[in-house]
């Protein structure tokens, strides 16, 4: 009897662990975690790190493509988040996760163009190898990670969408990523640190 | 003689006239009744998303922007064929809704898709992608496959094997 109960617990801890592992991304970092830094190539030709960025006090690391037409509804406003956010300790780090060979309009090359038609003030970085998406768990572009610079180093404060109206900027009501950028810079608690929105699924 | 020679060319041009009327409306009409596009937002979408008859039914997330999914939509169709008692194959949509006439409708008529194909227009995804699926992080293509006893959410792409394979289970 005393079994049956142990293994009926273990089996319930097991689902109701799984449960948890499974909400939001089914793999890669969740709200907490210390995230990775990397060394990529930028377009200017340079390579960028998290750790070049001494006076930073955290990251709003996008990853992000040319291709999908979500990701091309957000660059406005990706590129106002640098704007916004860069001075005060925050700036934008896009990353390119697709496979270049699968899509040709992701190439460092039409990065480049893209990133000069828009104007980007922020690095707009190649994953060369396709290393660093799986590490951080995006699944799709657009998709956000905030990080915050602590003793630890780098933590996930923040995973999901840029807003709630991927089609018109002018009608958006909640801001996920502002606020939460907002809540970490008063040193307040962050309401919404997970959200979810539809995007283009990462080529591999 | 001169009044038949007016009367002729008034003739010539108004049968004209007529006719191209009459052709630009058998068009118009031809458009319309070949491709309706139903439009729903999540509330309008969740009476596909359950069952109480014995059909399963198999509901794909995609957009013609989308790569993978179109890659994967002819495995689609070929089930729904394969399978039109039992199966219901229900194609979603996600195309923004200014490229339903030049894209979505197009696409439907040009590769002549049998599945029925609806569209979701509601941009809060925030709040109902996981009610679709609490698994769900967002990326397409996504398929749920259900009847009235159970459910399969699939944040993936398939082939035709292993579309068939799952919605065999389901058929038991």
């Amino acid at each position: 009897m005393k079994n049956t109960l142990k293994t009926l617990f273990a089996l319930i801890t097991i689902v109701v662990m799984s449960s948890f592992v499974n909400f939001g991304a089914g793999h890669g970092y969740h709200v907490g975690d210390i995230a990775t830094d990397f060394k990529l190539d930028n377009i200017d030709g340079k390579k960028v790190s998290l750790s070049d960025y001494e006076s930073a006090k955290g990251f709003i690391v996008v990853f992000t493509c040319n291709t999908c037409p979500y990701a091309v509804a957000y660059e406005d406003r990706i590129e106002a988040l640098n704007k916004k956010y860069a001075d005060l300790g925050y700036p934008v780090i896009a990353i390119m996760p697709n496979n270049t060979e699968v899509k040709p309009g992701d190439s460092m090359d039409a990065m480049r163009a893209r990133a000069k038609a828009k104007g980007f003030t922020f690095p707009y970085l190649m994953d060369e190898g396709q290393k660093i998406y799986p590490q951080y768990g995006a699944t799709k572009t657009p998709h956000v990670y905030i990080l915050q610079k602590t003793k630890k180093g780098n933590q996930v404060k923040y995973i999901g969408a840029i807003d709630d109206n991927y089609q018109d900027a002018s009608a958006v009501t909640k801001k996920y990523v502002e606020d939460a950028v907002d809540a970490l810079l008063s040193g307040k608690e962050i309401k919404e640190t997970q959200t979810r929105a539809i995007g283009c699924s990462i080529k591999v | 003689m001169k009044y038949v020679w007016i009367l002729g060319v008034m003739l010539f041009f108004s049968c004209k006239d007529a006719s191209e009327k009459e052709q630009l409306a058998v068009e118009k009409q031809s458009l319309e009744t070949e491709i309706s596009l139903e439009v729903y937002d999540f509330e309008g979408l969740q009476k596909f998303l359950n069952t109480t008859n014995d059909k399963t039914y198999v509901v794909n997330f995609w957009a013609t922007w989308c790569a993978p999914c179109v890659k994967e939509l002819p495995h689609f169709e070929k089930l729904n064929k394969n399978y039109s008692e039992a199966v219901e194959v229900i194609l979603v949509s996600l195309d923004f809704p200014n490229k339903y006439e030049t894209k979505l409708k197009p696409y439907i008529k040009n590769k002549n898709l049998q599945s029925k194909v609806i569209a979701l227009n509601d941009v809060d995804s925030n709040t109902w992608i996981p009610k679709v699926d609490e698994s769900w992080t967002g990326a397409i293509p996504a398929t749920v496959i259900f009847n009235k006893n159970e459910r399969k959410f699939y944040e993936k792409s398939f082939n035709y094997d292993e579309l068939e394979t799952e919605v065999k289970q389901f058929l038991k």
